[in-house]
């Protein structure tokens, strides 16, 4: 078990990690530092290298290129018994023959530490993720959450710097996600461990991370904060993976303005370089231009071609007068309905230069 | 109604003359008699032919079992097409008949055979070893015919352990053979418990390989019903000791039945 000097200084280093299948490159030059006690997400479309990146962390996969420090320890070369990192594995992993108790308690026996030791860290264990009792139940007594809480109390009890999970909420249905997503959480705030968290779902990955690492065709396409990824995306893929983006092809004007099709659009931020131009409209930032918005806005016009009532709001779908077609949101109020078009109505909506978002291109 | 084909054939096939066996093993001179398994009790020929049938057997298991599951092992972990390599070659003596196979290992194993000559030749030894016509060439030949019958319920087996459950075991500080004695060892049971009941069983009812590679000292049970047909022409006291053989099968069956369900040794759970 590693001290507890070292534990406090446990962040993650992959460097220009790179992982090659003959020609085929499933993790390409992937360089990504993980604070002590961060959380981060990889997100990525099925395929996209999570799962090699975590078998590299783990140890199972060895890497083509690339090196691996755990604090100040390089364990590229460590096996994964040696590693003191703690994984939740897709479908939890846990050993059908043995009780819940001795699932958990299976680091302990590994590590030989004293049996007298162990009924304590199983009751703390169990505690904390709410499964008192069950240490003899047999583990397909469970239901999926329980396994997956199990999993969790596994790769817990021996107290490792580093905890990774692969999509571990993935066979859960909707209402126990939800659930678990906050109860990882709060785990995470009281046990300060770092954690890495593999999803293919967006919103799970917004909602829990303090970043997020996109990955797409074996690289990391952008890091940052759930924030940062919804509002400034590196480029189109990321644009397109998070949130409920329109993209529009744009030709760049100057450093603060392109053009779509005859209008011109100002961006408050700097503008990408290469020439192949997207603007990201996010319908939250859409509004209908009354006179009320600010004199800075960009606007764009265009003919009403749709509604759909959603309860909490109307989208209201839009086909602009430059082409391309977007939708944005009224709240179903009583101010909305008041600035509500019909099907065929011309409309002109208003867009703030600090949400006209530029991208490149994904390369 | 579809299964009556079936049970036609079961009934015709193997329940009558299972019947027909155990009315032979207690008739003489047309009348009921339990003198053929009184024989049991006071012939020391017959236990003692029954210990050395078992004691073989148990040998053949375990040497089965120790030489098999690494074979199962590896082949388990190989790319799908590496492990039909190895898993054809486990199968391939059964391309040939047992009794070849018996007299390919009389060739290899007699007093002037390929081993002895290749030893004596190589001045490793200076008198040609006695590895034929005893129990070890009867032991040899019997392992090699049934070694399949162990690699092929343990591969089973292992292929359907998940690759997780020994990643899980080393990421929580399980060194290599931690997790093999902790996780695969036991998720493997199974599949070595069908295949030592297997290869037990079939080992209880060997004839060709005492009969041709003991050299009269290896006497198992078959030799035992046989003698008393051909020899002695005792249809009665060869049936009863089938049906003793019988019964010996079906409390193994029965025995390890209780101890692991059925069909977890069927690999259907
Ligand atoms: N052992 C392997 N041999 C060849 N290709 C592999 C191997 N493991 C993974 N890959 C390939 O690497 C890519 C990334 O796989 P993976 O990391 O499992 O993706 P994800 O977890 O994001 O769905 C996939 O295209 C997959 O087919
Ligand atoms: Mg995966």
């Amino acid at each position: 078990m590693i001290d507890q000097q070292e534990r406090a200084r446990v962040g993650v280093s992959i460097r220009q990690a790179t992982k090659s299948y003959g020609p085929f490159r499933a993790l390409d030059d992937v360089s990504l530092d993980v604070a002590q006690g961060e959380f981060v997400s990889i997100l990525g479309p099925s395929g996209s290298g999570k799962t090699t990146l975590l078998g590299i962390l783990g140890g199972f996969v060895q890497p083509s290129a690339g090196s691996i420090w755990l604090g100040n320890r390089d364990i590229t070369f460590e096996p994964p018994h040696k590693r003191e990192i703690g994984i939740v594995f897709q479908n939890y992993a846990l050993f059908p023959h043995m009780s819940v108790g001795e699932n958990i308690t299976f680091p302990l026996r590994a590590r030989r530490l004293p049996k007298a030791t162990w009924p304590d860290r199983l009751a703390s264990a169990l505690e904390m993720v709410e499964l008192t009792g069950y240490e003899n139940r047999k583990i397909h007594e469970l239901s999926g959450g329980q396994r997956q809480r199990v999993a969790l109390a596994r790769a817990m009890i021996f107290e490792p710097g580093l905890i990774l999970m692969d999509e571990p909420l993935s066979a859960l249905d909707k209402q126990l996600r939800e659930n678990m997503q906050i109860e990882l959480k709060r785990l995470h705030k009281r046990l300060g461990s770092t954690i890495i968290y593999v999803t293919h779902d967006q919103r799970e990955a917004l909602t829990m991370s303090d970043r997020v690492a996109i990955m797409n065709r074996g690289k990391l396409v952008q890091v940052d904060t759930p924030e940062r990824l919804h509002d400034h995306p590196a480029n189109t893929f990321v644009a397109r993976f998070i949130g409920e983006a329109t993209l529009l092809p744009v030709q760049r004007e100057s450093d603060s303005v392109v053009r779509l099709g005859q209008q011109a659009l100002k961006t408050a931020h700097p503008m990408p370089a290469g020439s192949n131009l997207h603007l990201v409209v996010h319908s939250e930032k859409l509004v209908v231009a009354d006179g009320s918005e600010p004199e800075a806005s960009n606007r764009l016009s265009g003919t009403v071609t749709d509604t759909l009532y959603q309860g909490e709001s109307i989208r209201v779908f839009v086909k602009l007068d430059d082409g391309g077609e977007m939708s944005f949101r009224l709240p179903s109020n009583h101010a909305g309905r008041a600035l509500m078009k019909s099907p065929g109505e011309a409309i002109t909506l208003a867009l703030h230069p600090e949400d006209t978002v530029i991208v490149p291109e994904a390369g | 109604m579809l299964l009556a084909p079936a049970l036609l054939v079961v009934v015709v096939l193997l329940v009558l003359p299972l019947l027909w066996l155990a009315w032979q093993s207690v008739r003489q001179d047309g009348g009921f008699t339990l003198a053929h398994y009184e024989r049991f009790l006071t012939d020391p020929v017959y236990w003692m032919t029954f210990l050395q049938t078992f004691r073989i057997a148990a040998i053949v298991t375990a040497m089965t079992v120790l030489l098999g599951y690494p074979v199962a092992y590896v082949a388990a972990g190989l790319s799908q097409r590496w492990s039909i390599v190895v898993l054809t070659m486990v199968l391939l003596p059964f391309w040939t008949s047992v009794l070849v196979r018996a007299y390919a290992w009389l060739i290899l194993l007699q007093r002037n055979g390929i081993i002895n000559s290749a030893l004596t030749g190589s001045g490793l030894i200076d008198a040609p070893l006695k590895l034929v016509n005893n129990e070890f060439g009867t032991v040899m030949a019997t392992i090699h015919i049934l070694l399949p019958f162990m690699v092929l319920p343990l591969y089973a087996t292992m292929k359907k352990i998940p690759g997780e459950l020994t990643m899980a075991g080393a990421s929580l500080g399980g060194s290599p053979l931690h997790v093999f004695l902790r996780v695969f060892l036991p998720l493997s049971l199974p599949g070595m418990i069908a295949g030592m009941v297997l290869v037990f069983v079939l080992t209880l009812g060997f004839y060709i390989t005492p009969e041709l590679l003991g050299g009269g000292r290896t006497y198992m049970v078959s030799m035992l019903v046989s003698r008393n047909i051909e020899v002695y022409n005792e249809w009665g006291a060869a049936s009863s000791i089938s049906v003793v053989l019988m019964v010996c099968v079906f409390l193994i069956f029965r025995l390890v039945s209780l101890l692991i369900p059925f069909e977890r040794i069927m690999g259907t759970r």
